[in-house]
């Protein structure tokens, strides 16, 4: 393996890695919250004791996505750093606010682990409230860090040199918006899906019935709603590419030639060399359509982008596949979700719908990480779009090979550790949190 | 003017982390050297003591990296290059100590096996951390970094692996478990265990006094004017001799056994006036480079808008985290209800 694709893949494998652990850090605190509230309000024990099984899953994840989001802002230098050298001063105003953010989250979720017995409840409470949107912002404004190498903006880049650093322009680039929501959406409709999932299946195993229906609810509402909204903001962010960054939109569809009554392929096997895809199934006139809002108006194919710049065609566009067929499969269960529930149906004592969510569970998280691969990997072979080569901003080290090794075997043995605890955590629920508590 | 604000937030970032990471740290190095029979008592105090701050002490270490890579690219970017080895120890024993102290208190089946593992990573990475953060300080300032190098062993391995630098780490780690001893002492009640910490405190301080006289030692060796650093200017000089001062202190007041408060005070005193002292000889330098050339805070800082953001920033969410912080260690010296 040679070093350029040893960086490459290190960073791939840890943004992977953090991105699972910072969704569910972000968004548990949220449901924690909401649980904590209802108990509060109705003093029921099953509330209280959802709130402290999850606030250990959360600590659990926050420990994990902080250590692995420690790593990131060291291997941002460690694997990129002429990239750097360059980019630190013009995208750090994000990366600056994101570290008040995690520092205010970090002492807020002390405050609420801790804080049982010793804080006043409504004090707690707002504890939990501040780690949920502390955690959000970060969310946002490390998506808006990202959003800036695929849109660069806040500078101009005049014979090799940076000049005009505008920080606060750089943060509110064009793509910040739309990339920050698709973000935020993802990760509420990830972490709900997975979460209801985990519930349904100990109620479909009959366990804890009373426990479990009420943690299954809070996740699902906002699982769902997410799920529902989803597909209208990748919209809005497949518009947004289109414009900023046609090759990448291309390599999504794998749309070789430029034409009129543009089609949307869906499925098939991009053939690079040959430029076409095989086996796909092609709606004319739809990808015009999602684009420029009207069947007819042309969209740029690759043909228009010099083979040197080009992104990868097949990977981003099996992953373009995967994320929007779950994006929809999502959509579809949201949707009847809401249908049964408007019908007031008593759906969890039914094992087909709870099998639906069980065999759910991972479906947003896998989504999650396709929707990466297609923003990361449809930007090559840019690290800054248009501006810089990934290939310039790699580190002069050789051996990255060995790092990238061992960083593999470390996250697998993290994750290994996170499920196996998690299974104790359930595991344990039963002796913790059924017992008649008073 | 900003460039300086940003260069007192690094500096005092990389203070506090010392001081609150170091303890921190440290209470996993004694864990480390605790007999058997102890072990179970000493982890109880340190879980009342660290838990609730622990994962707030990290985020220093975050600022810092987050103020030199938007604010000194270059000089983040060259460390990163060639320190990269240390700081990937450093980083694996940030991973191992976190995610270990965690899961051992949020597992939810606490069975001696398990614990024992945990406790097992958790300590041997509280020693690798700050042995390799020492590494990495002593490394920057021991001018063994050398851009012309040609082959890996020069330009990656020596750079870091000499014996300035190592003996640095050494130190560091000292210190770390000083501190971590003498916070302990401030905070648990039982006349027996304050004993026990203080004997852990005046033992942890011998050995940073050897490793400290390595340091010198070593210094010597890799040609580092260690002695000229910090005799050669008035403030460093006084800084030294304040250590020494309040190090006296503290050894009368822990004899008398008189307000554990004031030990806390005057071990954090300590340690900040050696990182004044080696600081301020130093500055604006913040790598020095084997030819003698070196990477001044004052030269190599990004453009003026950036840091002026950075400055507006960092102050702005001072504003934030103070207050919120000190409610944090106000909330968890009240007692449980
Ligand atoms: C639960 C996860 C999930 C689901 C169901 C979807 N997405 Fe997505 N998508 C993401 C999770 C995601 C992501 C991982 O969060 C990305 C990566 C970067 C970003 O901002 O969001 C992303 C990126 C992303 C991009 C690239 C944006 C860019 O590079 O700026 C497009 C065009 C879409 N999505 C479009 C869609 C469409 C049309 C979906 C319809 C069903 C969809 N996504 C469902
Ligand atoms: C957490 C979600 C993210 C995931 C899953 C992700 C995924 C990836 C992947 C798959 C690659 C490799 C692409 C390739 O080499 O073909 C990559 C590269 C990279 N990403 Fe991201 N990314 C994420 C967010 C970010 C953010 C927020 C930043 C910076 C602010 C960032 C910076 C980079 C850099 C510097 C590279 C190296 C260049 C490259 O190899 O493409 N990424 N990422
Ligand atoms: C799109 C990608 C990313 C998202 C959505 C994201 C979000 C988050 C969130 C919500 C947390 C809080 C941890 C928790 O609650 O479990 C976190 C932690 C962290 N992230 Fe990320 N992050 C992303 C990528 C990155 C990148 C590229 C970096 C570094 C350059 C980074 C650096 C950090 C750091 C340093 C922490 C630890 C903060 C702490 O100790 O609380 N993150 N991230």
């Amino acid at each position: 393996m040679d070093d350029f694709l040893a960086a490459r893949s290190q960073m791939a494998l840890s943004l992977g890695f953090h991105i699972i652990y910072s969704c569910i850090g972000m968004v548990m605190p949220v449901f924690m919250a909401i649980s904590h509230y209802k108990w509060i309000k109705t003093q029921d024990p099953v509330y209280k004791n959802i709130t402290i099984a999850w606030s250990k899953g959360v600590a659990i994840f926050f420990a994990t996505g902080a250590v692995s989001g420690t790593m990131l802002s060291f291997e941002l230098g460690l694997l990129w750093p002429g990239f750097m050298k360059h980019a630190g001063p013009i995208f750090g105003m994000p990366f600056s606010l994101e570290g008040v953010a995690f520092f205010i989250e970090a002492i807020a979720l002390g405050l609420f682990l801790y804080g049982w017995n010793r804080l006043n409840n409504w004090v707690h409470w707002t504890a939990g409230i501040i780690v949920g949107v502390s955690g959000v912002a970060s969310g946002i404004l490390v998506v808006s860090a990202n959003s800036w190498m695929n849109s660069p903006s806040g500078f101009d880049f005049v014979n090799g040199q940076y000049i005009n650093i505008d920080p606060v322009k750089a943060m509110f680039n064009k793509a910040w918006f739309t990339e920050s929501l698709h973000m935020i959406i993802a990760a509420f409709s990830a972490t709900g899906f997975a979460v209801a999932g985990i519930h349904a299946l100990m109620i479909y195993r009959k366990k804890n019935i009373a426990f479990h229906t009420k943690a299954f609810k809070i996740a699902i509402i906002f699982g769902a709603a997410a799920a529902i909204l989803q597909p209208f903001s990748g919209d809005l962010s497949a518009k947004n590419a289109a414009k900023r960054q046609p090759a990448k939109l291309a390599a999504m569809e794998a749309y070789f030639h430029t034409r009129e009554y543009a089609p949307l392929v869906i499925g098939g096997i991009p053939d690079t060399a040959a430029k076409k895809v095989n086996y796909g199934l092609e709606i004319p006139g739809l990808l015009s359509f999602l684009v420029h809002d009207n069947f007819k108006t042309p969209v740029n194919g690759l043909d228009k982008i010099p083979v040197k710049n080009q992104p990868p065609v097949a990977v981003t566009h099996y992953a373009f596949q995967i994320m929007v067929g779950i994006g929809v499969l999502m959509m579809l269960i949201g949707i009847i979700y809401f249908y049964e529930l408007w019908k007031k149906k008593d759906l969890l004592s039914k094992p087909w719908f709870l099998k639906t969510f069980i065999w759910a569970t991972p479906l947003g998280f896998i989504a999650l990480e396709a929707g990466w691969t297609v923003t990361e990997v449809g930007r090559q072979p840019w690290i800054i779009q248009g501006v810089m080569r990934t290939s310039e901003a790699v580190t002069p080290m050789p051996g990255i090979q060995y790092s990238f090794y061992l960083f593999s075997f470390i996250y697998f043995t993290l994750s290994v550790a996170v499920i196996f605890l998690l299974k104790r955590q359930i595991q344990m629920v039963p002796e913790l949190y059924d017992r008649k508590t008073a | 003017m900003m460039l300086y604000i940003v260069i007192l937030f690094l500096f005092a970032a990389i203070t506090l982390y010392f001081l609150l990471g170091g303890a921190d740290f440290g209470a996993g190095i004694i864990e480390l050297f605790t007999s058997t029979d102890n072990k179970h008592r000493t982890r109880k105090i340190m879980y009342q003591a660290i838990g609730p701050i622990w994962e707030a002490n990290h985020m220093w270490l975050i600022i810092t990296v987050v103020v030199l890579f938007v604010g000194f690219p270059v000089i983040y970017s060259e460390m990163c290059i060639y320190l990269h080895i240390p700081l990937l120890v450093m980083l694996l024993g940030v991973i191992a100590r976190g995610t270990a102290f965690s899961f051992r208190n949020y597992d939810a089946i606490k069975d001696e096996k398990t614990q024992a593992f945990y406790t097992h990573i958790f300590v041997y990475s509280s020693f690798v951390t700050p042995l390799f953060l020492g590494i990495i300080a002593g490394s920057a300032l021991s001018g063994q970094i050398d851009p012309k190098a040609t082959d890996f062993v020069h330009a990656y391995i020596f750079s870091w692996f000499n014996w300035f630098s190592v003996s640095v780490g050494f130190f560091t780690v000292a210190l770390c478990g000083f501190l971590a001893a003498i916070y302990i002492v401030g905070e648990t009640e039982d006349v027996d265990e304050i004993k026990r910490y203080i004997r852990k405190a005046k033992i942890m301080n011998v050995a940073a006094v050897i490793c400290g006289s390595l340091v010198f030692l070593a210094s010597h060796f890799e040609h580092v004017h260690l002695a000229n650093w910090i005799f050669g200017n008035p403030v460093s000089l006084v800084a030294v001799i304040a250590a020494t001062i309040s190090l006296s202190v503290l050894y009368l007041i822990i004899s008398h056994r008189r307000n554990r408060q004031w030990i806390r005070v005057l071990a954090a005193f300590e340690v900040c006036m050696i990182l004044i002292s080696v600081g301020f000889s130093r500055f604006p330098r913040f790598v020095i480079f084997k030819d003698g050339s070196s990477m001044s805070l004052l030269a190599e800082h990004a453009n003026s808008n950036s840091i002026d953001d950075l400055g507006i920033g960092l102050m702005v969410g001072s504003l934030f985290i103070l207050p919120a912080l000190g409610y944090l260690y106000y909330a968890f010296k009240k007692k449980e209800r």
